[in-house]
């Protein structure tokens, strides 16, 4: 799946994602990270159209070099829950409150697979059983308010998982859920993405969470992707300032404690997005340059880009972080 | 000397009815005991329903506890609406999760910094109610220009610094936090945090610092308490507990934070959701999740007790502190 010059704009000319390029290679476990407004939900909500009327795109959205942008409404329905299945933040929500999940299911069995009857309801069984849930025949007969969250969760994987996806857009998927829920569900995404070999990209403000799962993470501020590296080398070189500022900013469970070094500022609104490299006013490292000229994504090391005018330069980074959850006293923690 | 707070044996329960009609009880706090000192932090951990916003609510007498006592400056609290809670009130303050819902959106936030003062009849003049406000906005790290705009016209985190200074205004010497940073992003809650240390380390205020993110608590807080089902099941410094947890509930809430590159080795998965308070499970309530639970466990609650250590832990497989032999 690829993105091309993908660029996102509400009424008004206001450009909440602004010439995203991006490519996710088949079977990998992509993460995208940033804070709220950067556009990392939206992105992948108005590639696949799910936005109303009122959002414009440009640029291409390629599935396996086809772009599905040029497809038709229906031809675009069967991608969604077909090919690519969406799974968000809040299950209860997204489920239907006056169907069964047996119908739920069902349904999407039919559409996407034309199992009908008893062969629709044996699949059915066997996907809960899939995600965790026991008890399949008397819970298929149940209706969402009567799941706690983190059983509604693996009910909207189930569903995720009927239309036998290539692709996995999970955004935020255990953000509602309380800890030890969120163990389980991160870890029944693992299992099936190990089983299926399904290609995922998994949307979080969290870097735990991303870098749990994810063999590489991109890194977006204000609707650009800053940062884009394997995990290990995201987490422990970033070369990116904001990458850094990042996991500076962030408190740890180990290593010894430290006043944390936040980001100074906040993030831009979309309407007063900075001209040059939209991070330069918070940026400890910014020169003049920055305030006009906007930073396109560089090598910086082999399968590592960054989107920083000083990326060439040997420049003393302060405060650059070595991630505490990184070092080697961290191995074997928690015991 | 005596803490500046101690809680004895809290607890409150709710009568409810099932949808069967049959009358039940739900105990959200069943018997809660901590001490906390003048200038500390005690962190308080915990998954929804724990119990631990109802800690805090009763805490500061919003809410009627069943049973216990709660005694702040040597004084009792109760939650009776009368002149002495209001005169305790004034020196123990709540900032909540959601700073714009805690904000009163018709006025401008100086204003809703100043009211406390106005309301308590302190500091006398207007104006020097005013310069006082005024002192705290530079405190929280707010410009004063600010000081006349609206809670819409401020971004999340000037939200939260404005809540600050309104609960700073009147020098309580209790901050109860229910969940302060949850709702910001991770560059801002950084700025908050260290805000609050540093207020703290200025003002020489306590802090209940209630939260679901074990990292933001061991950041900031001296000691800390495990809450599961309306009581604690371990209590100490944070590097102890999340270090080497001794409560089988501590450990799986340690390794179920997502930690990068750590992979799945050593992780402990819970199996189920936490139970309905309603339903609360016999002897120890977290036995039927438990990976190391015995037969006693499904008798037997166990006491919270310390343990050699020094921290307390209510778990029957942790050996007692060893008791002092007396010839």
């Amino acid at each position: 799946m690829r993105l091309h010059d993908f660029t996102v704009s509400l009424p008004g000319a206001v450009q909440i994602v602004r010439g995203l390029d991006l490519s996710i290679a088949r079977g990998e476990a992509l993460g995208i990270v940033g804070e709220s407004g950067c556009g990392k939900s939206v992105t992948w909500l108005a590639a696949l159209r799910l936005l109303g009327r009122n959002v414009t795109t440009r640029g291409e959205v390629l599935l396996e070099g086809r772009d599905i942008g040029q497809l038709s409404e229906r031809e675009l329905a069967r991608v969604r829950g077909g090919r690519i299945a969406l799974i968000f933040q809040d299950p209860s929500s997204a489920l239907d409150p006056v169907q069964s999940i047996g119908t739920q299911l069902t349904d999407v069995l039919r559409r996407h697979r034309g199992l009908k009857g008893e062969a629709a309801r044996r699949e059915a069984l066997r996907l809960l059983d899939r995600v965790g849930i026991a008890d399949g025949p008397r819970r298929l007969k149940q209706y969402p308010h009567e799941f706690s969250g983190g059983m509604n969760q693996r009910v909207m994987i189930a569903l995720a998982l009927a239309g036998e996806p290539d692709v996995l857009v999970a955004d935020e998927p255990t953000t509602a859920l309380d800890a030890t829920i969120q163990a389980q569900v991160l870890d029944l995404i693992r299992d099936i993405r190990r089983e299926t070999g399904m290609t995922l990209i998994l949307i979080s403000h969290d870097l735990g969470v991303v870098g749990d799962l994810c063999n590489r993470i991109a890194v977006m501020y204000a609707g650009r992707i800053v940062e884009t590296a394997a995990t290990r080398d995201l987490l422990t070189r970033p070369r990116h300032p904001y990458t850094q500022g990042l996991l500076a900013a962030l408190p740890t469970l180990d290593g010894p404690r430290r006043r944390l070094t936040p980001i100074p500022g906040t993030v831009p609104a979309p309407t007063d997005i900075p001209l040059g490299c939209a991070f330069a006013p918070r940026c400890p490292i910014a020169i003049e340059r920055c305030e006009r000229e906007l930073p396109t994504l560089t090598f910086a090391a082999q399968d590592q880009r960054a989107a920083c005018l000083r990326l060439g330069e040997p420049v003393a980074l302060p405060g650059a972080p070595v991630p505490v959850s990184m070092t080697s006293e961290h191995a074997g923690v928690p015991a | 000397m005596t803490a500046l707070l101690e809680v004895h044996d809290l607890a409150r329960a709710y009568p409810i009815s099932t949808a069967g009609g049959a009358r039940r009880i739900l105990h959200a706090v069943d018997g809660v005991s901590f001490a906390l000192e003048r200038g500390r932090t005690l962190g308080i951990v915990g998954e929804s329903g724990c119990g631990k916003s109802t800690t805090a609510k009763l805490t500061l007498g919003l809410l009627p506890a069943t049973r216990g006592r709660v005694t702040f400056e040597g004084n009792p609290v109760t939650a009776e609406r009368d002149r002495h809670w209001r005169a305790l009130r004034r020196r123990m303050q709540i900032v909540h999760q959601d700073p714009l819902a805690a904000l009163d959106r018709r006025l401008r936030v100086g204003q809703q910094v100043m009211e406390p003062l106005v309301i308590h009849g302190l500091e006398g003049s207007a104006d020097a109610q005013r310069q006082k406000a005024l002192a705290l906005f530079d405190a929280v790290g707010l410009r004063p220009d600010l000081f006349e705009r609206y809670p819409h016209e401020l971004s999340g985190g000037q939200r939260q610094r404005v809540v600050l200074a309104r609960a700073l205004v009147l020098d309580p010497a209790l901050l109860v936090c229910d969940e302060p940073i949850s709702a910001l992003d991770v560059s801002v809650a950084a700025q908050v945090i260290n805000l609050m240390q540093d207020l703290q380390a200025r003002f020489g205020m306590a802090y209940l610092f209630i939260s679901h993110d074990l990292k933001v608590v061991r950041q900031i807080a001296d000691e800390v308490a495990v809450m599961y089902l309306g009581r604690i099941v371990e209590q100490g410094p944070p590097d102890a507990l999340f270090h080497a947890p001794a409560h089988p509930y501590t450990e799986a809430l340690v390794s179920a934070v997502p930690t990068p590159l750590r992979g799945t080795q050593g992780r402990i998965i819970l199996q189920g959701d936490p139970p309905n308070p309603v339903d609360r499970p016999s002897g120890c309530a977290f036995h039927p999740r438990c990976p190391r639970a015995v037969a006693r466990c499904r008798e037997e609650a166990p006491a919270l007790k310390p343990a050699a250590d020094g921290r307390l832990t209510a778990c029957h497989l942790v050996a007692d502190a060893p008791v002092a032999v007396v010839a």
